[in-house]
């Protein structure tokens, strides 16, 4: 009797052991969700772009769990401040991995960010999507690197090609440059680039100096430009330097046939509705712009539509033209590629992100080999016809103007500068 | 590249810029100079003022430096509060000298980082009929209204301020306190109630410093940084306590950023204005008009 019942019992056991580790155990991974981590600039230097770029990785989060998640899967955002601060996130990502067992990670925003997750990244032989890094994976081309800034393989020149590609177009053709920028990374970057082109087009260089970051008056630099009567002006310049820039050029009557280039921050919401009029006649590098081109790309309208709804609850930019939908792409490329490789495998991952092409809100996006997109697409925009500093004529089309590339162009270039002003 | 119509400007816009960097120092002069308090937090007070000019700008259209002016009364009470519990912790203990300094870091931290919670860590800028607009002088020489307001204000600034120190009663307390504070404890003045009132002055001219440095400039929490330098430099080569030095110390400084700026690329202008402060220091360690 005894024997029975103890033979039952361990039937019993068994079958639920079997039952556990045959079907219970995967409809519990299934409720399991998949686990993205990041560190992201919430506070410090860089947060102003940092929180539009998470609220629109949340708002894929949201659109991916409300399609069923990522294979059968809902999607869990897990994330820290790195407070714009690199030296945290070494310690971030530790603890992402070992601690929080995230499945995949992202980067933080910019370039200072994502350098010290590089060697995590390879010790770990982890695939990484890199968010607004210009040129980090040069000197190790890490092959499970992905980067979504459209800077495209020459990230160095990407910034100015196409505004001196279309100073070169003009007739009669401008023929002297006036080049100049703040003595940081970025802008140091951006004039080797300048260089390099203006030896390319047959320019002839008039102007080439730096400024220090911290410069309060901008006018004498610029009164030393109008003196050499350049015909091209390239300025690359982080934004307090931009706004100084411009307005001393109006201050002084600074009037060259093309004006702009590489001046960050003149895109920021704060910064155009600030500005206004000064901006009209700037040719300036940009990621993205409300012009029907860009938004013919299926499903940037929802997202926009979606994103400044929730914009304002969540104290970020308004309108959200610049990173935010970058930001979606980038987590859109994620999770196609985790369908596709149908797991959660890292090398796997990165193999078919190396392999296909990604319909995205902002385009089909090709990675070519060292992780930046195989064709570069960094856009030359004109202000143009901007009236005063409301801000819901940049809601729409018409102010920034897409002159380069040729495939998504919306407008003609207003030449020479002047004449835009008015 | 040399013509005299670029010298004439340079030195117009150096003049103009000199006038705005001793607004921006009076209350280091006056803190640091005269009471030798290691006010390290006065330039976020400054971009307090500034985001006090944007608040009053952006919402009700108030233009920047009547803000900045208006605010005055408000920013001395809290520079008199903040003498008061630095007086109370530190000074009255004679541990003013270190533990002080970290007190106004303190500060400064605390100010910046109100700032960005409160703001952000977007650029923000003000608007003004005279922003972006200039005046030909003739002969070639321009000046912008952005520089030229903020220039008149700081040298009406010190021209009060040095009034005030030299024909009032409290303003001769003040000199006197940063003197001798025992002969005038002596006299039956307070020294701690006298250094309040000069503290208070001190945080409200971070008022009107802090609207003409928007009018100028976008400005966000950390931009105080970019300052401390340059108003420490200014007080030391005018000679600690000396206003009037304070003014021709900051034209000095900004004349030579501009001429550089203009003739030999601006990198140098930040590298020669304080090399011109060491070498003068070393002929005159007390500044220019220092006693």
């Amino acid at each position: 009797m005894n024997r029975t019942r103890a033979l039952i019992g361990v039937a019993v056991v068994a079958t639920l052991v079997f039952l556990a580790a045959v079907g219970l155990t995967p409809v519990a991974r299934a409720a399991d969700p998949i686990k993205i981590g990041f560190g992201m600039a919430l506070t410090g230097g860089l947060s102003a772009n940092g929180k539009p770029a998470l609220l629109a990785m949340q708002i894929w989060k949201d659109d991916v769990n409300k399609k069923g998640g990522l294979l059968g899967r809902p999607v869990e955002l897990v994330f820290y401040d790195d407070q714009t601060n690199p030296a945290t996130v070494p310690g971030i990502y530790t603890k992402l991995l070992d601690v929080d067992k995230v499945d995949l990670v992202t980067s933080g925003y910019g370039t200072n960010l994502i350098a010290p997750l590089m060697p995590i990244a390879m010790e770990r032989k982890l695939t990484i999507m890199g968010m607004f890094g210009l040129a980090n994976n040069e000197k190790y081309q890490y092959p499970n690197y992905f980067q979504i800034q459209p800077a495209g393989p020459d990230p160095q020149t990407s910034t100015a090609i196409g505004f001196f590609e279309l100073a070169a177009k003009q007739t009669p053709k401008p023929q002297t440059v006036a080049i100049v920028g703040a003595d940081a990374e970025y802008p140091q970057n951006a004039m080797v680039g300048a260089r390099e082109l203006i030896k390319k087009f047959g320019f002839k260089t008039v102007y080439d100096k730096n400024y220090p970051p911290s410069t309060v008056d901008y006018t004498p630099i610029v009164r030393a430009i109008k003196a050499t009567n350049a015909d091209i002006v390239f300025v690359a310049s982080y934004p307090p330097d931009s706004v100084g820039m411009l307005r001393a050029a109006h201050e002084v009557g600074l009037q060259p046939k093309i004006f702009g280039g590489g001046m960050v921050g003149l895109m920021f919401t704060t910064v155009m509705t600030s500005m206004g009029p000064m901006l009209n006649g700037i040719v300036n590098y940009d990621f993205w712009a409300p012009e029907p081109s860009m938004l013919a790309i299926p499903g940037i309208k929802e997202f926009l539509k979606e994103y400044q709804a929730r914009a304002e609850k969540a104290g970020v930019d308004p309108l959200g033209y610049y990173l935010p939908p970058y930001s979606y792409a980038l987590m859109q490329v994620l999770g196609q590629a985790v369908e596709g490789a149908k797991g959660l495998d890292q090398q796997k991952i990165a193999d078919y992100i190396r392999g296909h092409e990604f319909s995205t809100v902002v385009g089909k996006v090709k990675f070519g080999k060292n992780g930046e997109w195989a064709k570069g697409r960094t856009l030359m925009v004109q202000y143009q016809k901007i009236q005063g500093t409301g801000i819901d004529q940049f809601r729409g089309p018409g102010k920034k103007v897409v002159l380069y590339p040729d495939e998504l162009k919306s407008g003609t270039i207003i030449y020479p500068y002047a004449a835009a002003l008015k | 590249m040399f013509s005299w119509d670029l010298l004439a400007n340079a030195v117009v816009a150096g003049l103009l810029l000199g006038g705005f960097y001793a607004a921006v120092s009076l209350g280091i002069s006056l803190i640091f100079g005269l009471l030798d308090i290691a006010n390290i937090a006065q330039p976020a007070f400054v971009i307090l003022g500034a985001y006090g000019a944007y608040v009053m700008n952006s919402a009700y259209g108030l233009d920047p430096i009547l803000t900045g002016v208006l605010f005055t009364p408000l920013f001395y009470l809290v520079g008199a509060a903040v003498y008061r519990i630095y007086y109370a912790a530190f000074e009255r203990r004679g541990d003013e000298a270190l533990r002080g300094l970290v007190f106004f870091f303190g500060v400064l931290f605390i100010i910046e980082v109100s700032l960005s919670l409160k703001f952000g860590v977007d650029y923000r800028l003000v608007q003004a009929g005279y922003i972006g607009k200039s005046i030909d002088l003739g002969g070639g020489v321009g000046v912008a209204f952005r520089y030229l307001v903020p220039c008149v204000v700081g040298v009406m600034m010190t021209t009060a301020l040095y009034l005030f120190l030299g024909r009032t009663f409290y303003g001769r307390a003040i000199m006197a306190v940063s003197q001798d504070q025992g002969a005038l404890r002596l006299m039956g003045a307070d020294p701690v109630q006298i250094k309040t009132i000069a503290f208070g002055i001190g945080i409200a001219a971070a008022s009107v410093a802090g609207a003409l440095l928007i009018s100028i400039a976008p400005v966000i929490p950390s931009t105080d940084r970019d300052y401390i330098g340059r108003m420490f430099a200014i007080t030391v080569l005018g000679g600690m306590g000396s206003i009037g030095g304070t003014l021709v110390a900051a034209v000095i400084l900004g004349v030579v950023e501009s001429l550089m700026s203009t003739f030999f690329g601006p990198s140098w202008s930040l590298a020669v204005s304080f090399g011109i402060l060491l070498a003068a220091l070393a002929v005159r360690p007390a500044g220019l008009f220092g006693r």
